[in-house]
């Protein structure tokens, strides 16, 4: 039994991407409204939401009448009724970085917003609980984001030896 | 001693905040608001029709009624570094909230600076009960940006090796599980059969676990000289052994009170959560993405997707259990069905010259050199790719510039999220039910913390 294929709601700049059946890219205002839609036509699901931060990469490919910028968030929708995937990517801003939350929709993003935020700073609006979730709570800086450097903490080990 | 380091009663707020993980932490009533309360106390849910009631919230108990404790995040039964904060009236737990990230090491930074070779070394330190299934999963993100056709041979072996994988690890779990109820036998059986196939891995591709052994373009290395003896000993023991635990441990008493009909989680539950595997399924929904969505060659073997109908821990069980069976009736099929041919693609984009190629070509010698040294590039796109890990879907989005090391990897680990259930499943239940809802949820905590 084949399923039609998924259709986004009319205005919204679309795509066709691998081993996914369609990519959305809605614009900031407009992304809760999509996602919404898509859950009304059967996207029970909304499997993984991750963010990317495209400052060494910002002449990416991007459908026309889609303004880039520097960090974007990714929403892959599953459908297990019609056996299909949906991914949402909105653009989220460059400096300060902000999004609606999903977390009405699929309350299931939950740890994957906090995840974003602890990651690349990337604000989700109205989320209920907008903490750090890998990081301790008094950490500097968002890791994953490209202009911070790794191993840029020293490690002390309790017991390590001393330069000779 | 110092006044500063001196640590009693009286210098409480030293201690704790020394320690304390701030605003991640579960905060008392009194610092909670009624809308976040009924959140945490109803879980996360306030699905279709199934809105939160403010009613059934006791916004009266007050602080001193109830205790907010700590477990984890070393105890035994967390299965790594889980922290809980649990509060609790007398013995029955009102409100959790898993703490993680006591295992956060910057994985998917790290992968930022590995090239697609290896990458692979990199991901299956994940979820390191699983590791032939995280490779996959990357490999065929990787593979997919590339357009790399992978053999025949090679797609049957890696389907044969995640199959055993998935045996190993769902022993590991009928082991840690039967430990945390006090069934220590089980633990000795589960851990005894699963040297079995670590045996056959270390023999194939020469480590035990974090074997490297899938990797972009097909397989390291060939089956090892006797495998086929191998494979149908290991198929064997192994489904003549699960029907000693059926006898150990299904119909035995004590772990049947722990198990039946306790932390029972519906499917519309399930399904807002984003959980899947064994807990989906435990629901009577039907998703196996081998099954929904098959990729390798699972739509030329036949298996049952196992499902439950409860959603309690029993059904979470005997989910597992009956999976071990199912994936050794795959293997048995890939032993048929193994075609010959190479087990890696023969492009030399991806796989080196042989062997005997280097020493007498200087070009061989340079493309060997540039493979494993620059590594080779992947055209720029974007890409998820799903699996069917023992916790659920694994996911891998993989994000290209061109070069040779992915711009952006991103894991989705079924543990982090299927986690999300923990505060649904303990409510209401008592403290010696946390300990079996964290086992038959089945976090691996190196892939939750990444």
């Amino acid at each position: 039994m084949t399923h039609p294929a998924p259709v986004a709601p009319p205005g919204v700049v679309t795509a066709s991407g691998h081993s996914t059946d369609l990519v959305c890219f809605p614009s900031r205002e407009r992304y809760v409204e999509v996602v919404a839609s898509f859950k009304e036509s059967g996207f029970e699901m909304c499997a993984d939401l991750c963010a990317v931060d495209y400052l060494e990469f910002a002449d990416r490919w991007t459908p026309e009448g889609v303004t880039a910028t520097r960090f974007e968030v990714v929403v892959n929708l599953l459908s297990l009724s019609r056996a299909q995937r949906v991914r949402v990517r909105v653009q989220a801003g460059d400096a300060d970085p902000e999004v609606d939350t999903l977390f009405a929709l699929y309350p299931g993003t939950e740890a994957m917003e906090r995840e974003a935020f602890d990651m690349f700073g990337i604000l989700f609006t109205n989320h209920p609980d907008m903490t750090r979730i890998l990081m301790p709570e008094e950490w500097e800086g968002h890791p994953l984001r490209k202009d911070y450097g790794s191993g840029r903490v020293p490690v002390q080990f309790k017991e390590a030896p001393g330069p000779r | 001693m110092s006044d500063a380091t001196i640590r009693t009663a009286e210098r409480l707020d030293v201690l704790a905040a020394e320690t304390s993980e701030g605003a991640q932490e579960l905060q008392r009533r009194s610092a909670t608001t009624p809308g976040e309360l009924g959140r945490e106390v109803g879980s996360v849910l306030r699905l279709d029709g199934r809105a939160f009631d403010p009613d059934s919230v006791d916004y009266e108990r007050r602080d001193d009624e109830t205790m907010i404790i700590n477990m984890g995040p070393s105890h035994p039964s967390t299965h790594g570094v889980l922290r809980l904060m649990l509060e609790l009236d007398g013995e029955f737990v009102l409100r959790t909230k898993p703490v993680i990230g006591y295992l956060h090491t910057g994985m998917e930074k790290t992968g930022e600076e590995l090239s697609y070779i290896q990458g692979a070394t990199n991901v299956t330190r994940m979820d390191y009960l699983s590791p032939v299934i995280n490779e996959l999963c990357f490999s065929m993100a990787v593979e997919t940006l590339l357009g790399v056709e992978v053999p025949e041979r090679a797609v049957w072996i890696r389907m044969m090796m995640s199959e055993l994988n998935r045996v190993s690890s769902h022993l590991v779990w009928m082991a840690t599980n039967g430990m945390d109820l006090g069934a220590s036998s089980m633990m000795i059986y589960g851990l005894r059969e699963r040297e079995l196939i670590l045996a056959f891995f270390e023999k194939t591709a020469g480590l035990r676990m974090n074997l490297n052994y899938v990797r972009p373009g097909g397989v390291a290395a060939d089956l090892p000289d006797g495998w086929r003896d191998d494979i149908e000993v290991i198929c064997d023991t192994i489904y003549e052994r699960t029907f000693e635990y059926d006898e150990l441990l299904t119909g035995q008493p004590i772990f049947r009170n722990r198990m039946v009909g306790v932390a029972p989680i519906t499917a519309e539950e399930a399904l807002a959560l984003g959980v899947t595997g064994p807990l989906l399924r435990s629901t009577g929904v039907p998703w196996d993405l081998r099954r929904a969505a098959p990729y390798l060659a699972y739509d030329q073997v036949e298996f049952d997707v196992i499902v439950g109908t409860y959603g309690d821990n029993f059904d979470r069980y005997a989910i597992r259990l009956n999976e071990i069976r199912e994936s050794i009736r795959i293997a048995r099929q890939c032993l048929e069905a193994m075609p010959d041919g190479d087990y890696r693609s023969q492009d030399p984009k991806v796989t080196p010259p042989p062997r005997a190629r280097i020493g007498e070509s200087m070009e061989a010698l340079i493309h060997h050199f540039k493979l494993f040294t620059e590594g080779f590039h992947v055209p720029p796109g974007e890409v998820y790719t799903a699996v069917e890990s023992p916790r659920g879907e694994l996911g891998c989005y993989l994000v290209s510039d061109g070069g040779p090391k992915p711009y952006r990897l991103h894991v989705r680990a079924p543990s982090f999220v299927n986690l999300q259930a923990v505060p649904l499943l303990m409510r209401g239940g008592s403290v010696s039910d946390t300990i079996t809802v964290i086992s038959t949820v089945d976090p691996v905590m190196g892939e939750v913390d990444r």
